[in-house]
């Protein structure tokens, strides 16, 4: 399946949850927050929540900013 | 002087200097900028994960006492604005919202109209809101109506270091608007915050004029100071200022001639 991750499209081989495609990719779950189809993921809900074919994901961290 | 407490949003705040993350060439230097300046509020923002490589996590330099200010940079309209603002919240850090709402790329002006929006959908919403605004009084306004805990008037441009160009309606905001006034944007040196201060601004935030400094420790500290210096002066208040010389030494009792 398909989804959009920040923009881009990712190409996942199976079934994925949001924690799995976090942890496959090197990002740590606890720096980050995410929006599912324009919807906020809680942090305790990535493993829970699964990832369907053409889902909109943002993830999102702080950054240096003023 | 102990008695002189700032507060926003119910958290107490000894400093009226605010500090940003934005900027320094080693955020390996933010510990020290923040124990130097005393400050004990600090922005940062928020943006996409690069997938392509990984960088080091600025929250790792922001010392845990500080009180977080996410910012909304990036946000072109109020919705925008918004999201971001709910984003930030939900990474666990707080309630506090810096509200900027900017679709001009050269100047960085802030939309008062999209920025008042924003504010009364957040300020409902349980945020603290501090707007990043022109320094205009109508808008302010807006915002006092709108729910926002302060309003942070722009001396210049964002990043410019061009000190206090707004300051008359500056002025104008610290004499009509019944909120704590932070001038944000634009201050260039510690001496342009301390007239910030002295003309009765709540705050300063400085972030650019701190990073970008050939020793942003040190400039930190001068801030701090400087910030310090202006409030101190503005309770003080200053003695009138007069056209002609007014000697400061008794006018009688000369020596007499030899």
């Amino acid at each position: 399946m398909i989804v959009i991750l920040n923009g881009g499209e990712v190409e996942l081989a199976g079934a994925a949850t949001l924690l799995s495609l976090l942890e496959g990719r090197g990002i740590s779950p606890e720096v980050v927050v995410a929006e599912l189809n324009g919807h906020i993921v809680p942090g305790s809900d990535f493993g829970t929540t699964a990832l369907n074919d053409g889902d909109h994901l943002e993830v999102l961290r702080f950054v240096g900013g003023g | 002087m102990t008695n002189d407490i700032f507060e926003i949003g119910g958290r107490k705040l000894t400093s009226r200097l605010f500090t940003g993350t934005g900027k320094y060439s080693d955020d390996g230097v933010i510990p020290d900028v923040c124990e130097a300046s005393g400050s004990e509020v600090i922005t940062v923002a928020l943006r996409r994960v690069d997938l392509e490589s990984s960088t080091g996590n600025v929250m790792d330099f922001i010392p845990k006492h500080m009180q977080l200010l996410p910012n909304t940079s990036g946000a072109r309209t109020a919705d925008e604005a918004v999201r971001i603002a709910r984003l930030a919240r939900a990474m666990g850090c707080g309630d506090w919202i810096k509200i900027e709402v900017i679709s001009d790329n050269r100047y960085l002006l802030p939309d008062g109209y999209g920025t008042a929006k924003a504010t009364e959908i957040l300020a409902k919403e349980g945020f603290v809101v501090l707007p990043y605004i022109n320094a205009d009084l109508y808008v302010a306004k807006d915002l006092v109506n709108a729910g926002a805990a302060a309003v942070m008037p722009l001396g210049a441009p964002i990043g410019t270091n061009r000190g206090l160009m707004t300051r008359e309606m500056i002025r104008i905001l610290i004499e009509e608007i019944d909120l704590p006034v932070i001038v944000d944007a634009g201050i260039g040196r510690p001496s342009e915050a301390c007239e910030a201060m002295e003309m009765g601004a709540d705050a300063c935030l400085v972030n650019t004029a701190i990073a970008t400094a050939n020793d942003p420790v040190l400039m930190a500290k001068a801030f701090g100071r400087a910030v310090k210096a202006g409030r101190e002066a503005f309770l003080a208040g200053p003695g009138a200022t007069k056209r002609h010389a007014d000697a400061s030494s008794p006018l009688t009792g000369f020596l007499g001639g030899l």
